[in-house]
């Protein structure tokens, strides 16, 4: 285990040691472990501040959910904490736990830790390089989401409370400061730490599309990457291209707030009796250059969990990935229509109806590429044989998942149908099938595949498939019932609806899905138990410890400082599981090329 | 776990997802969690359209979560003989899954656009039944009194409390005053945003008299939960009624507020 070996074997830029020097403890410590440049390091960092915010994300939604269930009745332990007339929850509180439910989950949870977490672990292993290509940057884009945690954190303690205008921040509830308590400091907090959350995102985004264009392993051709691969290079594409807008409408209107520019405020406008000091602007203004980022954000969310389901589909059903091509084009289908569907978040919104058909055309096609994923999946698991791994088994829940959530997606695509459920809980359903059915259940998937990788330890499959059947169970219970409650056209966003004729026999059923939330929130304590046991206590794993073919499993696990202990040279793509002819049922990329294997891949191309 | 029976439980909790998923919405409409009825012409295609696309959307569901429960039951490495099927793919699959879906999809879309056109475009030629301003967190209603015109000195103000004549087109002009809202009336499938600064119309014809909710759909602040209102659809001499003594009674309690007028107006 000679480093020096390491490093001349591993390629061209690796950092050669300078020359003995008397080591530093905590200066070492810090460039290691705080402000490290290693992209395994970086992404664990992502991983680590995610997961914790997820934690917190899951905390506001119980809170969420406890106000739907019983209105106005106290809330256990954060009634206390927050001290409001007597433990039950103001409404202005309601509103702001769920503007910050979404924005927590959406902006410091799933975006990055598919694109920090994953991205940044997963590109350099799986490509076969040592790092990022600008490790420096890759530092930065971590530490851009600080200000982020520190500006959406401290915006909870600020007078008025934290943003309360929906993380949509529709003006000119978001930009008038008489419209609403979290419309004051809570609001400019929210637009600063989104404005970071971007910076950090397009510092990651260059990045991830440099290191997969310039510095691929010698023959890794762009159509033998990994299907993860493929998805996080195309995520980084959507985001340098998206981003730009939201930094740009976000900067609107903050100085909409602070100086009264106006952007977004019509002539006229009076909130709360006072009359607003300028106007000459539109509100849908907003609505328009917010979707237009918000909806390609939507597959960001998505895009990075379905490579990697992808791959661990295969992985476990031993099997090559059913229409590699197909699978690519679609994502990038996905992606090409994704900046052309914004306005189907829009059809109630005043904007002109002819517009919205259009819209409604292409977010019907939209459905498209994402219904030929599926197929091919199907296709992947038929003939395959079948491993029941924890990972596994919620890569399978993902594509089960997502299923519904596309299918959801078509009755809101459908203009006249949206009439009555737009605002309703069937758009909440959607999302959350789409969002947390799919895209947290396919980062399980990925937390139990890779945690070997990341730990050099595997998690305990027992406890992981405890882990998996209550969170399905309780998920299903959930969110499934919200499509119902959508039927009946039960409006989202109330903290009480009960006083409705329409919705005042809804309180049962509401009761029902806030006990499967807690179920499903309490679940998560054997997740969080059986990964930090694991982490020092797991099995010892080797390098592979799933016979699977890609390129970080042929690196040591957890890998050094400059990942590859050899020079990976690739030979063929990533899925040959159950080569005929071929003694062991998988080919890695890295094995050296074999006659008999050759010819049985030659013959079926 | 590595054996044939964590195979069949594991397949078991997926197949459970459609049938579980088929029940709920079998069963839902017993316990009237459903679309609440519908009193509004234009709402029966709307919810003709929501069935269609149910059916539809219903027997991919059920075709291919069933497939995926098919094959992860058949394909369980611990039952299945041999190695796994080697195979990239299929180009007639691929077609077929292609273009079989886009053209319904494409179908889809054109089969909706009739109904939208009626509901959002296809405005009756008359004048305002009636306006209804949008305001933190109440829904304040103009009508238009004796002479037909809004913003006229006769023009009759109320707030929350909605009356329409059944059986007949009605056209609201819809407008808000601060930050946006959404005007909801459940049961005849009418949903439309109220944005300070435009003046949306909205037209229906309600079948059926009765009183119904209106909801307030969109976040507009704290109070958003409780801007309620309700809307009553009478036959049209009742309605004619209603308005004549609604006006008396205006005009008794105070002369037509000359401000409000001249602020509402525009
Ligand atoms: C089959 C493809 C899909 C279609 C046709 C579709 C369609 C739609 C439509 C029409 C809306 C607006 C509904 C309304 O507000 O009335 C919507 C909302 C939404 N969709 Fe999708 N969708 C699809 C897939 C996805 C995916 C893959 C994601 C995320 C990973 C996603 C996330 C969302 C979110 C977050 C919202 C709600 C935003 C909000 O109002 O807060 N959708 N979708
Ligand atoms: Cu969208
Ligand atoms: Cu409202």
């Amino acid at each position: 285990m000679s480093t020096a070996t390491a490093s001349t074997l591993s390629h061209g830029t690796a950092t050669s040691l300078p020359p003995a020097r008397k080591p530093r403890p905590v200066a070492e410590f810090l460039s290691t472990y705080v402000f490290s440049k290693d992209h395994k390091v970086i992404g664990l960092q992502f991983l680590f501040s995610t997961l914790l915010w997820f934690l917190i994300g899951g905390l506001l939604a119980l809170a969420v959910r406890w106000q739907i269930a019983w209105p106005w009745s106290d809330v256990p332990v954060l009634g206390k904490l927050f001290a409001q007339q007597g433990g039950q929850m103001a409404p202005e509180f309601y509103t702001m736990l769920f503007t910050m439910h979404a924005t927590v989950m959406i902006f410091l949870v799933i975006i990055p830790i598919l694109a920090g977490a994953f991205g940044n672990f997963l590109i350099p292993l799986m490509i076969g390089a040592d790092d990022m290509a600008f490790p420096t940057l890759n530092m930065l884009s971590y530490w851009f989401m600080w200000p982020a945690f520190l500006l959406f954190g401290a915006s909870f303690f600020v007078e008025g409370g934290a943003a309360s205008g929906g993380w949509t921040s529709y003006p000119p509830l978001s930009t008038n400061v008489n419209s609403a308590p979290g419309s004051g400091w809570g609001q400019t907090l929210w637009l600063l730490g989104l404005t970071m959350v971007g910076v950090s995102s397009m510092l990651g985004s260059v990045n991830y599309m440099t290191t997969i264009i310039l510095m691929r392993a010698p023959g890794m051709t762009m159509f033998r990457l990994p299907m993860t691969i493929w998805a996080m290079f195309i995520t980084a594409v959507l985001q340098a291209f998206a981003l730009p807008v939201l930094t740009a409408a976000g900067f609107m209107q903050l100085t909409d707030r602070m100086i009264g520019t106006g952007f977004f405020t019509p002539e006229g406008n009076v909130v709360n009796n006072s009359l607003a000091s300028t106007g000459g602007g539109q509100p849908l203004l907003w609505q328009h250059l917010f979707w237009f980022y918000s909806h390609p954000a939507v597959y960001i969310m998505i895009l990075p969990a379905m490579g990697m389901v992808s791959d661990i589909l295969t992985t476990f059903a031993r099997k090559p990935l059913f229409g590699y091509r197909p699978m690519v084009y679609s994502i990038a289908g996905i992606a090409g229509l994704g900046f052309i569907v914004w306005g189907h978040h829009m059809f109630m919104s005043g904007m002109n109806p002819a517009l919205g058909i259009t819209f409604m055309v292409s977010t019907m096609m939209i459905a498209l590429p994402s219904a030929v994923k599926t197929f091919n999946w199907l296709g992947t698991v038929w003939g395959g044989r079948i491993q029941f791994t924890t990972s596994m088994l919620f890569a399978l829940s993902f594509v089960s998942m997502f299923i519904i959530g596309g299918l959801s997606g078509i009755f809101m695509a459908a203009t006249p149908v949206d009439i009555f459920i737009h605002d309703t809980y069937f758009i909440v359903a959607h999302f959350h099938y789409v969002l947390f059915a799919g895209t947290a259940m396919g980062v399980w998937a990925a937390i139990y595949f890779w945690f070997p990788k990341m730990f050099g330890r595997t998690m305990n499959e027992f406890w992981g498939k405890v882990h998996f059947f209550l969170t399905f169970i309780f998920l299903n219970g959930t969110f499934f019932t919200m499509h119902i409650l959508g039927a009946v056209g039960f409006p989202r966003r109330l903290a009480d609806a009960y006083h409705y004729e329409t919705f005042h026999h809804l309180q049962p059923l509401n009761a029902f899905l806030t006990w499967c939330a807690i179920g499903m929130v309490a679940s998560q304590i054997i997740f969080a138990a059986n990964f930090f046991w694991s982490m020092f206590f797991g099995p010892i794993a080797g390098r592979n410890p799933w016979n699977s073919n890609t390129l970080e499993w042929s690196a040591p696990s957890p890998p050094g400082h400059g990942n590859f202990d050899f020079q990976p040279v690739v030979y063929r793509g990533p899925y040959e599981y159950s080569v005929p002819g071929v003694e062991k049922d998988h080919l890695m990329q890295t094995d050296p090329p074999n006659a008999v294997a050759a010819a049985a891949v030659a013959a079926a191309h | 776990m590595g054996s044939r029976l964590g195979g069949i439980f594991w397949s078991l909790i997926f197949l459970a997802v459609p049938v579980l998923g088929v029940a709920t919405f079998a069963i839902a409409p017993s316990y009237n969690i459903w679309l609440p009825k519908n009193v509004s012409e234009h709402g029966s295609s709307i919810d003709g359209l929501f069935y269609f696309i149910l059916a539809l959307t219903g027997v991919v569901f059920i075709a291919t979560e069933g497939l995926l429960f098919w094959f992860i039951w058949k394909y369980d490495a611990a039952k299945a003989k041999g190695p796994a099927t080697y195979i990239h793919g299929s180009h007639t699959l691929e077609v077929v899954w292609t273009i079989i879906p886009a053209a319904t999809l494409l179908f889809l879309a054109i089969y909706q656009m009739n109904t939208w056109a009626d509901v959002k475009m296809r405005r009756p030629a008359m004048a305002p039944t009636v306006e209804v301003v949008a305001r933190q967190f109440e829904w304040r209603l103009r009508y238009p009194g004796r002479d037909g015109m809004l913003g006229t000195r006769d023009d009759l103000f109320l707030t929350n409390d909605l009356h329409l004549p059944v059986d007949e087109d009605v056209l609201i002009q819809l407008k808000s005053m601060d930050v946006l809202h959404s005007f909801f009336l459940p049961n005849f499938r009418i949903k439309q945003d109220a944005v300070p600064g435009m003046k949306i119309p909205v037209w229906f014809k309600a079948k059926e008299t009765g009183q119904f909710d209106i909801v307030c759909a969109e976040l507009c602040g704290w109070g958003h939960y409780k801007m309620k209102g309700r809307v009553t659809i009478e036959s049209r001499a009742d309605f004619d009624r209603w308005l004549e003594e609604t006006y008396a009674r205006q005009e008794a309690t105070q002369p037509a507020p000359e401000d409000t007028v001249a602020a509402a107006a525009d």
